[in-house]
């Protein structure tokens, strides 16, 4: 009865193998972020922005800005990509974490009406721990299987917090729990994220 | 520096997902630059963010954005380096985004009298809740009080312990509603912190009731 339905095994190779093209996709954009830096290529520039702008924007208009403000605000986080591609270290973050973090800022200084000042983290000591780029991608990889895992309760906070941009009282005044709950689901939540980039729960 | 009090992962997670108030992001930023520990975390709290970014369902940009960033890029060929602020000499106890507000030694600094033994400075940050930085003098407590919101307090100078534990310069007390506390300055040194809320503080007992209207924090 079970022997014309695909074993567990194929099914894995198949997932295997998505998982894998997606992971090349993510190494490829940190080669090309590098590389923006040395090449001032715009063309380059242009695949970057036809990949991550929809994303940025997508991102934005989570965080509640208007349609027409949310373009404006990718158009100057992709500018900043631009701008800064020379402060891209692919051993630090990924090309996603990396303008993730750019259209973040980008945010912050729209919704603050000042700019935020930006700090130099002082150059880290030569770390044992330091991972490679290749490395950093494998550790995304595995956390985007961790998030995908994650009890409804501790994602739905995630994203409140990630991707609408709400407070942690704000979030517990939406869900109706005290402040405290919010906090101990998120702790939780990335202690798991953490457990799957290779540390101690 | 011996760092023994660190931030809570929900306090990092809410760094690097933009939400914390400017004071507070601000004070972040300053145990970021003393503590290779929470920097490291926070490392992974933005990676979160660019997972997720990576799975968001993209929202086509208009039809002209490309084209019409491809023609900004040529006014900006200059690459920004100037925007990163790396002050030349900073005194120990102030850390680099700290020193971009006071621009200079804590112990130059206009203090305003608060009570007995009670400096403050308020930064005027403008944003939601209060930033101050506030100096205490050997022996004195701060009073009874509780958290409304969140208190978040970087230790620049000194020490003080409560009833939580001992901190000292470049420690953090991350607290929230649920800590009920009256922080004493333990050495002959005036301890010196930066304090960020979110919300108004609650005193409490009597002398927390007499201070309220003066501190107002």
């Amino acid at each position: 009865m079970q022997e014309d339905k695909p074993t567990g095994g194929d099914v894995n190779a198949v997932i295997q193998i998505a998982e894998e093209k997606k992971k090349q996709q993510r190494d490829s954009w940190s080669a090309r972020l590098s590389s923006l830096a040395e090449t001032r290529d715009k063309s380059e520039f242009a695949a970057i922005f036809e990949y991550f702008a929809p994303r940025v924007k997508s991102y934005i208009m989570r965080l509640g800005m208007p349609l027409a403000t949310a373009e404006e605000v990718t158009q100057e986080a992709m500018l900043s990509v631009w701008r800064k591609s020379h402060l891209f270290n692919s051993a630090k973050a990924s090309a996603s974490t990396w303008i993730f973090t750019l259209a973040r800022n980008q945010c912050i200084d729209r919704l603050r009406r000042e700019k935020a000042v930006e700090y130099e983290l002082p150059e880290e000591e030569p770390d044992p721990d330091q991972r490679d780029m290749a490395e950093h991608s494998i550790l995304e990889e595995r956390m985007q299987i961790a998030i995908s895992t994650l009890p409804e309760s501790q994602a739905q906070v995630l994203h409140l917090s990630y991707y609408e941009g709400k407070s942690h009282s704000e979030i517990a005044e939406q869900l109706g729990i005290p402040l405290g709950s919010v906090k101990s689901r998120l702790r939780l939540a990335f202690s798991k994220l953490k457990a799957h980039w290779g540390e101690e729960e | 520096m011996n760092i023994r009090h660190h931030f809570d992962d929900a306090t990092l997670m809410a760094y690097a997902a933009g939400t914390l108030p400017a004071g507070m992001a601000l004070l972040v930023a300053c145990h970021l630059h003393w503590c290779p520990e929470c920097s490291h975390r926070v490392k992974q709290a933005e990676a979160l963010g660019g997972a997720l970014l990576d799975r968001i369902e993209p929202k086509a940009m208009s039809s002209n954005a490309l084209n019409e960033l491809l023609s900004r890029l040529d006014d900006d060929m200059a690459t920004e380096v100037s925007s990163l602020v790396q002050p030349a000499i900073l005194p120990k106890d102030v850390p680099a985004p700290l020193h971009h507000y006071i621009k200079g030694s804590l112990d130059d600094l206009p203090w305003k009298r608060l009570g007995y033994g009670v400096h403050h400075i308020d930064l005027n940050l403008g944003s939601k809740g209060t930033t101050r930085l506030l100096k205490i003098a050997p022996g004195v407590s701060v009073p009874h009080h509780t958290h409304s919101g969140n208190e978040l307090t970087l230790i620049l100078r000194g020490s003080y312990t409560d009833e939580v534990g001992r901190f000292s310069a470049g420690d953090v007390a991350d607290l929230d509603g649920e800590i009920h506390h009256q922080p004493i300055v333990d050495t002959d040194q005036d301890c010196i912190c930066l304090i960020a809320t979110d919300s108004p503080l609650k005193f409490t007992g009597f002398m927390g009731r007499l201070v309220q209207p003066f501190i107002g924090m």
